[in-house]
C-alpha cells in the first residue's frame, strides 16, 4: 500500500468549456479553488464591514487587523507614496494567504503549489514595476542599474550584473512561494503515507505509526506558520520592488 | 456619624481616582517606551524579521536568490548565442555574470551588502 505524494498536485478537468485554437479551456480543480478563495476573502470582508461598528466584533477585528498589518508593511517598505499600491498588495496578500491556508485542509487543492500561478503573480509585479517606473520617472528609472560611487572602469560589468540581478527577481520571487508550498505538502503526504504503511502491519505497526503521526501533527503546525510567512514574504518583496519603481534614484 | 462616613467615602473615592490616573499615566509611559522600542524594528528590518523567523525559510530564500541569478545569466547567454551566433561565448560570459548577480542577490538579502536602493531616503 503506497501513497503517491505527487497525486495531490494533479490538475483535473471538472468541466470542459470552450476550445480556442485547438487549446481546450476548461474549468479545473485549480480554478474551482481560486473561486473558493476569492469567495472566502470577499465573504470575510463583506461580512466584516457590514456592521461597521465602532467597537469591532470578531469578524471586523480580523478584517481591521489584516488591513492594519498590510498597510504598515506597505508604509514601512515603500513609504507613504507606496500606499497607492495598497489595494494591489492587499489583494495579493489575502489571496496567497487564503490559498496557502485552504490548501492545508485535507483533500483540498493548493493553488500556490502550481508554479504557473506564483510566476504569474511575480511577473505581474515585475511588469508593474517596470511600467510604473518608466511612466513615473522616465529614463531616470534606469538609474536603478547604475550604483553611485563605482569606478568608471568596472561600471559596465556592474551595470550588467545589476540588470541580471533585476531580471532574476521574478524567478526567486515566484520560486520561493511555489517551492515552499510544494515541499511542505510533499513532506506532509510522505509522513502521512508512513502512518498508513505502518498501520497495515498489525499491532506492532500501530505502535510504530504513532511516531509519524506525531510528526504530521507538528508538521501541520509548521506548515500553518509557513503558509502565513510565505504570504507575508511575497507581500513585503512586492513592496520592496514597488519601492524601486517609486524611488529609483540612489 | 453619617457625615463622617460620607467624608471617609469621599476621601476614599478621591484617592482611588488619584491612583487610577497615576496608573493610567504609568501605563501611557510604558506604552510610549514600548512603541519606541517597536518602531525601529518595524521601520527598517521588517524583511529581516520575516526571513529570520525560521532558519529554514532563510536558507530557502538565499538559495533561491543564488539559483535565480545563475539561471537568468545562463538563459540570457544562451539566447544571445542563438540570436547572434556567438556560441559558446555568450553562455560562458553571461553564466559568470549571472553567478556574480546571484552572489550579489544573496549578499543583499542577507544584509551583508547594504542595498543602495533601500537606505537612500
Amino acid at each position: 500500500m503506497t501513497v503517491d505524494p505527487i497525486h495531490q498536485f494533479q490538475i483535473t478537468n471538472l468541466m470542459p468549456m470552450v476550445t480556442i485554437g485547438g487549446q481546450q479551456i476548461s474549468f479545473t480543480n485549480s480554478a474551482l479553488f481560486m473561486l473558493i478563495i476569492v469567495g472566502a476573502v470577499s465573504l470575510l470582508f463583506i461580512g466584516a464591514s457590514a456592521p461597521a461598528a465602532l467597537v469591532p466584533g470578531r469578524l471586523q477585528s480580523i478584517a481591521e487587523i489584516s488591513y492594519e498589518f498590510v498597510a504598515n508593511t506597505v508604509r514601512s517598505s515603500a513609504g507613504t507614496e507606496g500606499m497607492k499600491f495598497f489595494p494591489f498588495v492587499f489583494t495579493l496578500f489575502m489571496f496567497i494567504l487564503f490559498a496557502n491556508v485552504i490548501g492545508l485542509i485535507p483533500y483540498s487543492f493548493t493553488v500556490t503549489s502550481q508554479i504557473i500561478i506564483t510566476a504569474s503573480f511575480a511577473l505581474l509585479v515585475f511588469f508593474i514595476v517596470i511600467i510604473y517606473g518608466f511612466w513615473r520617472n522616465g529614463l531616470h528609472f534606469l538609474n536603478l542599474f547604475v550604483p553611485k560611487g563605482v569606478p568608471i572602469y568596472i561600471l559596465p560589468a556592474i551595470v550588467v550584473i545589476e540588470i541580471l540581478s533585476f531580471l532574476s527577481r521574478p524567478i526567486s520571487h515566484s520560486v520561493r512561494l511555489f517551492a515552499n508550498m510544494l515541499a511542505g505538502h510533499i513532506t506532509l503526504q510522505v509522513f502521512a503515507g508512513f502512518i498508513i504503511m505502518l498501520g497495515s502491519l498489525g499491532a506492532v505497526g500501530w505502535l510504530g505509526a504513532t511516531l509519524p503521526l506525531a510528526l504530521v501533527v507538528m508538521l501541520t503546525a509548521l506548515e500553518l506558520l509557513v503558509a502565513f510567512l510565505q504570504a507575508y514574504v511575497f507581500a513585503i518583496l512586492t513592496c520592496i520592488y514597488l519601492n524601486d519603481a517609486i524611488h529609483p534614484g540612489h | 456619624m453619617s457625615d463622617a462616613r460620607e467624608n471617609g467615602d469621599r476621601g476614599k473615592a478621591h484617592t482611588d481616582e488619584a491612583a487610577l490616573s497615576a496608573r493610567l499615566r504609568r501605563l501611557d509611559e510604558g506604552l510610549g517606551h514600548a512603541r519606541e522600542r517597536a518602531d525601529p524594528a518595524s521601520g527598517g528590518s521588517r524583511e529581516d524579521r520575516a526571513t529570520t523567523a525560521s532558519g529554514y525559510a532563510k536558507g530557502f530564500r538565499l538559495s533561491s536568490e543564488l539559483v535565480a541569478g545563475v539561471l537568468v545569466g545562463a538563459g540570457l547567454g544562451w539566447l544571445i548565442d542563438r540570436w547572434l551566433g556567438t556560441s559558446p561565448w555568450g553562455l560562458i560570459v553571461f553564466l559568470l555574470l549571472g553567478f556574480a548577480a546571484g552572489v550579489l542577490n544573496v549578499m543583499r538579502s542577507a544584509g551583508i551588502v547594504a542595498n543602495p536602493r533601500q537606505n537612500r531616503d
